[in-house]
């Protein structure tokens, strides 16, 4: 069950917009940042093809420039 | 901002989310989540909300902190604090988090038969009272020593200071802000006879310049630096970054300009060179308010034991002045300092211009140096010889490193020469401590002591016997360290440790004690730019953790001087402010009342009829300006301010062919200091989880030595293996590495030198040489 962080940047006056669409994914939580044009996203999902998938859904989205992972985490399937 | 971890996989989105967060603040300076805090809070918590300055750096942020059933739940900043406005930095969020951690001291420990046994804190105290009476009878009131803290609250330096000042009647008192802000004590006295900013941090909402001298603020001062940048964006102030290594703040600011170690001093007085060749001084403001002096030169740099110092100031005129500048022509400096021609006329240009306001901002780079007050001279040199001072945006400041070097180091006077208002070789100020103290005025001695190298050379000479350290890591963080922690596992001398983690330095202790974290305590902390702010208990601390103010307390009782800490447990910290309040009454120093401080989220002194005195010396805005004019430099006799005469002269050690680099230390956005408390908060220990040495990319390609690959690095007193870090965090000048001093594992101060400033006795961390291996 994967869990990873990542930087996601928007392209320029996007971070609204950006932050719109990933929150409508359910494997996703975002932070914006308050005072710069980042926002951190957390996603969760329950193996590797659904992180995969989930991963080009969010590259797809236009207002994304680039996301830039921090961390990634694996847990067992029972926690 | 954390929650209670109900199981592994929260666990793990809370730390991935922390590290981007992390990530985040190394990437872009001053960035802030605020949102993210109440999001962070557990949904139907019931928090109790009470405010506190954080407990890291010197900026004084305000916290709120959120409990519930007696535990820290979460922390954000404090949107009515004027020092962060809600804002806070990845050290501040997570602050209480170490509070969790397992190895916490919790109760004494002393050590019998080389192990250390749980013994009752009762037992302990008597243990340490009894063994200072005893080395005072054997050897002396001079052979037993106190050393504490910047990060020591107000309460608990004022008993320290009673206590060996006082009633035992010894000068070996000396703290840890010796090795980060007494040049800028120094510097502050000798120019303006009075210690501590003029200004404000309301000046960042003025400046049309901010111009730092060899400070990073992004990663050490990050929510100063987040204010900068937001006036950077709306109005175009400018940042120009003035420094002897690449780092965060250099790449966010409009400007870097880069020196060669030392010549800092070359430039500074290049820069006044310029400003008065060009016409740009402000003749009225320098005939009214300043007078020029020049001092000793070639004072060596204390490398000798009981080596000592005193500086003889001699008038000189503006004439004198202009004619010793003649030496330090940008030309001439560009040669030597490494720094165009072009770039000093630049810098001069914006300091000349009667049309920019100008703050200059410092903290270690210019205090730990071989001559540091004279470094904090220059810069106040070009704020007097501008008259861009004492003015909302103009300004020379000064920041501090710890959340209390102000208000307790510098304001109650932890040091060996100082006392809680003025000086201990001043008869006046024995008077009037031994009055509110109700001792013998004769106790107090007029002459200091130990300084703290010197206070560690002594231990290690065996000339002190016994030493009590609060609040405060000197196996970590005292220069040459590879000699001090030898002296201090000597058997001459008696240790006693007082901490809330283990440390190296707890690791050499007769007797631990336990002490009170932060928030497990009531206090009060002043900020870098005079702020006092206090906080209530907040939470109960494990085992048997007491107050270090507590424990000084009951120790004196024990040694028979309980008349003179006639305090109760309950109410310590207020008794003793208030007692405290009476050696700065008036309005130079007019400390705000407790009333107040409990209500306000913090008050700036001299606090005078009710209101905070933003900016000091000038007289629309200082109500202690009695001199008639616009300004009026009230520290000195005659209310001038000094100009002064301070040459270049070279760093003690400079590299050579067979220590070939400049070693730089210093600190990182995700440790404080040397790490005891970060080192235990996850986030931040996952996030730098070692120290390192930075080279630059050519010295690298020429030594062999790649990323990550590990390297020794060598001096003539120690050495140390780090992992090689290029083009990572920082990036040093050729000829040069860096090296964060926050890893009690690998001990970078074990190849420090322990040079200081003979004023300020200051040492410097920032220059000697090295040589590089790769292992």
């Amino acid at each position: 069950m994967p869990i990873k962080s990542y930087l996601a940047h928007p392209h320029t006056g996007k971070k609204n917009e950006l932050i719109k669409a990933l929150s409508v994914l359910h494997q996703c939580e975002v932070t914006p940042a308050q005072n710069k044009e980042v926002l951190i996203l957390v996603t969760e999902t329950e193996n590797e093809s659904e992180e995969e998938s989930l991963k080009e859904k969010i590259e797809a989205i236009e207002s994304l420039k680039l996301l830039a992972m921090v961390s990634g985490f694996n847990t067992p399937q029972n926690n | 901002m954390y929650t209670a971890l109900t199981n592994r996989r929260s666990f793990i989105k809370k730390m991935a989310l922390l590290s981007a967060m992390t990530a985040a603040a190394t990437m872009f300076p001053g960035i802030i989540f605020a949102s993210e805090q109440e999001e962070g809070i557990p949904n139907g918590a019931n928090l109790d909300w009470k405010k506190a300055p954080c407990r890291f750096c010197g900026v004084g942020c305000g916290i709120l902190v959120g409990t519930e059933n007696g535990k820290a739940i979460a922390v954000k900043g404090d949107p009515n604090s004027a020092v962060n406005k809600g804002l806070l930095c990845v050290k501040g969020y997570h602050q209480t988090m170490c509070i969790q951690s397992k190895d916490r001291l919790t109760h004494a420990l002393v050590k019998k038969n080389g192990q250390y046994v749980k013994t009752p804190l009762n037992e302990a105290l008597d243990i340490v009272a009894n063994k200072m009476k005893e080395t005072i009878q054997k050897h002396g009131k001079d052979a037993v020593a106190m050393y504490t803290s910047g990060q020591s609250t107000i309460p608990e330096g004022y008993v320290a200071s009673k206590l060996m000042k006082g009633a035992i009647g010894t000068n070996n008192l000396d703290c840890n802000a010796r090795l980060c802000m007494a040049s800028a004590v120094a510097g502050f006295l000798t120019t303006f006879g009075a210690d501590e900013p003029m200004g404000c941090y309301e000046d960042i909402d003025h400046a049309d310049y901010f111009i730092t001298w060899g400070n990073n603020m992004a990663e050490m001062h990050p929510v100063l630096f987040s204010r900068m940048l937001e006036q950077k964006s709306r109005r175009g102030a400018k940042i120009i970054d003035f420094a002897t290594r690449t780092t965060r703040s250099s790449t966010a600011s409009d400007k870097s300009i880069l020196f060669e170690p030392q010549t800092d001093l070359a430039v500074a007085n290049a820069i006044c060179y310029e400003i008065i060749n060009n016409g740009w001084v402000n003749q009225s403001f320098v005939e009214k308010h300043c007078n020029f002096s020049k001092g000793l030169t070639n004072m060596g740099y204390g490398l000798e034991d009981n080596y000592k110092f005193n500086d003889k100031p001699q008038k000189i005129n503006f004439e004198d002045y202009k004619k010793f500048l003649e030496d330090y022509t940008p030309e001439k400096v560009a040669k030597y300092s490494k720094v165009s021609v072009k770039d000093i006329k630049y810098l001069a240009a914006i300091y000349g211009d009667p049309n920019k306001k100008v703050v200059s901002y410092w903290c270690m780079g210019m205090n730990q140096h071989t001559r540091g007050t004279w470094i904090n001279n220059l810069v106040y040199n070009i704020h007097l010889l501008t008259g861009k001072i004492s003015q909302p945006g103009n300004g020379p400041f000064s920041l501090t490193g710890q959340p209390s070097a102000c208000g307790t180091a510098r304001e109650v006077g932890t040091f060996t020469h100082k006392l809680p208002k003025g000086v201990v070789m001043n008869e006046k100020h024995r008077r009037l401590a031994a009055k509110i103290w109700k001792v013998p005025y004769e106790r107090i001695p007029a002459k200091p002591t130990y300084h703290a190298t010197e206070m560690f050379r002594a231990v290690d000479r065996g000339d002190i016997k016994f030493i009590w350290t609060q609040v405060t890591n000197p196996l970590v963080s005292l220069p040459k360290t590879s000699r001090y922690r030898p002296g201090m596992e000597k058997d001459s001398c008696f240790v006693v440790v007082s901490d809330v983690f283990p440390t190296p330095t707890s690791d050499v202790a007769d007797v631990i004690l336990p002490a009170s974290w932060h928030i497990e305590k009531s206090g009060l902390y002043g900020n870098s730019e005079r702020r006092t702010q206090h906080w209530d208990k907040m939470v109960e601390g494990p085992g048997e953790t007491t107050p270090d103010a507590w424990m000084t307390i009951e120790v004196a009782k024990r040694m028979g001087y309980g008349d003179l800490f006639p305090y109760s447990e309950e109410n310590h910290v207020e008794e003793i402010y208030n007692e405290y309040r009476q050696f700065h009454e008036g309005a130079k120093h007019g400390m705000a009342p407790l009333e107040v401080l409990k209500k306000e989220s913090g008050v700036i002194w001299p606090y005078v009829n009710g209101k905070s005195t933003q900016w000091r010396f000038n007289a629309k805005y200082d109500p202690a300006c009695s001199n008639g004019e616009d300004f009026h430099f009230y520290g000195k006799p005659d209310g001038k301010a000094v100009i002064w005469q301070r040459p270049y002269e070279p760093a003690p050690e400079s590299p050579d062919a067979a220590y070939p680099f400049w070693l730089n230390t210093g600190r990182v956005i995700e440790h404080w200091h040397t790490g005891s408390m970060t080192r235990r908060i996850p986030v931040l220990h996952k996030a730098m989880p070692s120290a390192y040495i930075e080279f630059h990319p050519e010295d690298a390609k020429a030594l062999g030595i790649k990323n990550g690959e590990n390297v020794k690095v060598t001096s003539r007193r120690g050495s140390c293996i780090l992992p090689a870090s290029i083009n990572e965090r920082g990036l040093p000048t050729k000829g040069q590495v860096f090296v964060p001093f926050f890893d009690e594992n690998m001990m970078i101060n074990d190849v420090t030198l322990d040079a200081f400033c003979p004023i300020s006795k200051e040492p410097d961390y920032k220059k000697c040489a090295v040589k590089v291996e790769k292992v």
